[in-house]
């Protein structure tokens, strides 16, 4: 399953260090990354390959929350399906 | 890839605009369950909700989770009881009404409805039965939700079921008397009623529906608002393009869940009601939309208007967005249920008149108002009439969920808690339609042609 990983928050050093490596402890590949400030706020989505992964997904998403707790963003996963069908016809 | 921009749109909606799915409710046909032993068809009904629905709850929260989407309710409807327990030998259907409660427990979920009876033409045995179990059952139970049909565009209005359902009304009211009435808020009576609705209270599931199906009910009013004031003082063009695009959005959404929850199921994906259905909750509300319109106060002049343009702009956004659009599909003004809709009331910009008039541009009727508790059955009965003479004449489904809450009058409120939000108790004619209530038999159907 493709899933989307949203961080968004306040700018700071070592965001996508921190993120991506946990992503990598998880057996998660990261198939695309972009980033921008978006209204002052640090924006990063990554479009992430799961099939791999080892833990059930409901554990990814709370160490990714915890994640973001410790760097002060907001981290979020979803499968891409949802933004797919919302924005492509 | 879908771009930044999109992916924080979505999760704007979602997050500030408090975008969710109202409800994933399985519609399950208890038609195989009838038996001339009442305790044996009831079995069969608990046993076939529990299989059908076991993994109903577990399912929706797997959605929620892979798709980070809210899915507020998961609800169940069943074929109307009236028809399912005609085989019985039973007096009274109150037990019926326990056994929907118990299986509806057991599976977790938060409402069953199908309590019902269609009767638009006339009353069989069964549906006398029912109608009159109604106050009992409600108030017996937890879950149970409760419709009835009194008219139709093509059979019209059953004047006898209106008088009866008037009596029904108060003596709910009367029986949860402690609880505010509440019993009341969960009986819907209908004109047109459809057959696939997932909305609460008045879900059931029709007769020409199949085995099982899953319907789901969207919301948004606050995605539809936020996307509004980005457009603040342009013509109504523009207006109704943005709701259109949001309602596209919106109810991609909802078709996503429901064909996701009906695989995962193994059931057939019904349809997807279109509605825009709000809570309570700051920012979900239908009547900021209208105030976002230029609308000072829902309920002053050009409300009509304004609503009218929202209700069809939602369903041509929503109508491509998925394969199967049904239910109620429209604007829901529930007073209790919508904070703007509370707040006009309070200020005394919106009035029974003014709802009545916007109900004839939008769905779904009267819904959750508390009148005062003095108010006569008849009068409730009256009420009932004008909407559903509404509903038959417009080709439309329109509801009355009305609670005359025992011992409160007008300036009073009461506060329900939840969904069903706070109700202000609002003002109805103090002079006597009981003569007209009397006279009981048929309204005929309005003629299909001359319409000028």
């Amino acid at each position: 399953m493709k899933a989307i990983i949203s961080v968004i928050g306040v700018d700071q050093i070592g965001i996508i260090a921190e993120v991506s490596t946990l992503l990598a402890e998880e057996k998660v590949n990261i198939l695309d990354i972009s980033q921008t400030i978006l209204d002052d706020y640090f924006t990063m989505t990554m479009l992430v390959e799961l099939d791999s992964l080892e833990i059930p997904l409901e554990e990814l998403k709370k160490k990714l929350k915890q994640k973001g707790e410790k760097l002060g963003v907001s981290i979020k996963l979803q499968h891409e399906d949802i933004f797919r069908s919302m924005h492509r016809i | 890839m879908i771009n930044t921009y999109e992916i924080m749109e979505t999760i704007r909606m979602l997050e500030e605009e408090k975008l969710d799915i109202r409800t994933v409710t399985m519609g399950i046909s208890l038609s195989d369950c009838a038996d001339s032993d009442g305790a044996k068809a009831r079995e069969k009904i608990y046993n076939k909700i529990v299989k059908y629905a076991g993994d109903l709850v577990k399912t929706a929260e797997e959605i929620e989770l892979k798709y980070d989407i809210p899915i507020i309710n998961k609800r169940i409807s069943v074929t109307p009881i009236s028809l399912v327990a005609a085989a019985s030998n039973d007096q009274d259907y109150i037990e019926f009404a326990k056994t929907l409660d118990w299986a509806a427990q057991e599976v977790g979920v938060d409402f069953i409805g199908g309590f019902s009876a269609l009767v638009h033409k006339g009353m069989t045995e069964a549906d006398k039965k029912l109608i009159s179990s109604i106050p009992e059952a409600l108030a017996q139970t937890e879950r149970v939700c409760s419709s009835v049909n009194i008219g139709t565009t093509r059979a019209g209005l059953n004047m006898d079921a209106v008088a009866q359902i008037g009596e029904v009304v108060k003596k709910c009211a009367e029986l949860t008397a402690d609880n505010g009435g509440v019993a009341a808020s969960k009986l819907v009576v209908f004109a047109n009623a459809p057959e696939d609705n997932p909305f609460m209270a008045g879900a059931f599931h029709g007769v020409g529906e199949g085995e099982c199906m899953i319907n789901v009910g969207i919301s948004g009013p606050g995605a539809v608002k936020a996307a509004l004031t980005k457009v603040k003082g342009e013509p109504f063009d523009l207006v109704a393009e943005t709701i259109k695009k949001t309602a596209f959005k919106i109810t991609r959404m909802g078709q996503l869940v429901a064909k996701e929850a009906s695989e995962m199921l193994g059931v057939t994906a019904g349809i997807v009601d279109l509605s825009l259905a709000p809570t309570p909750a700051v920012g979900d509300s239908v009547a900021r939309i209208l105030e976002e319109m230029g609308i000072e106060v829902a309920g002053a002049h050009g409300t009509t208007a304004a609503l009218a343009l929202l209700n069809d702009a939602v369903k041509k956004g929503g109508v491509m967005a998925s394969s199967h659009v049904g239910g109620l599909s429209g604007a829901f003004i529930p007073v209790s249920e919508d904070a703007g809709m509370i707040e006009a009331v309070e200020k005394g910009s919106l009035s029974l008149e003014k709802l009545e008039a916007m109900t004839a541009v939008c769905s779904v009727g009267l819904d959750m108002i508390a009148v005062p508790g003095k108010t006569t059955a008849e009068t409730i009965s009256a009420i009932i009439a004008d909407e559903a003479a509404i509903g038959m004449v417009n080709h439309k489904t329109t509801a009355v969920r009305v609670i005359p809450v025992p011992g409160k009058d007008v300036g009073e409120e009461v506060v329900y808690g939840g969904l069903f939000g706070r109700a202000p108790i609002m003002k109805v004619s103090e002079y006597s339609s009981a003569d007209f209530i009397a006279r009981g038999g048929r309204i005929p159907a309005p003629l299909q042609s001359l319409k000028n």
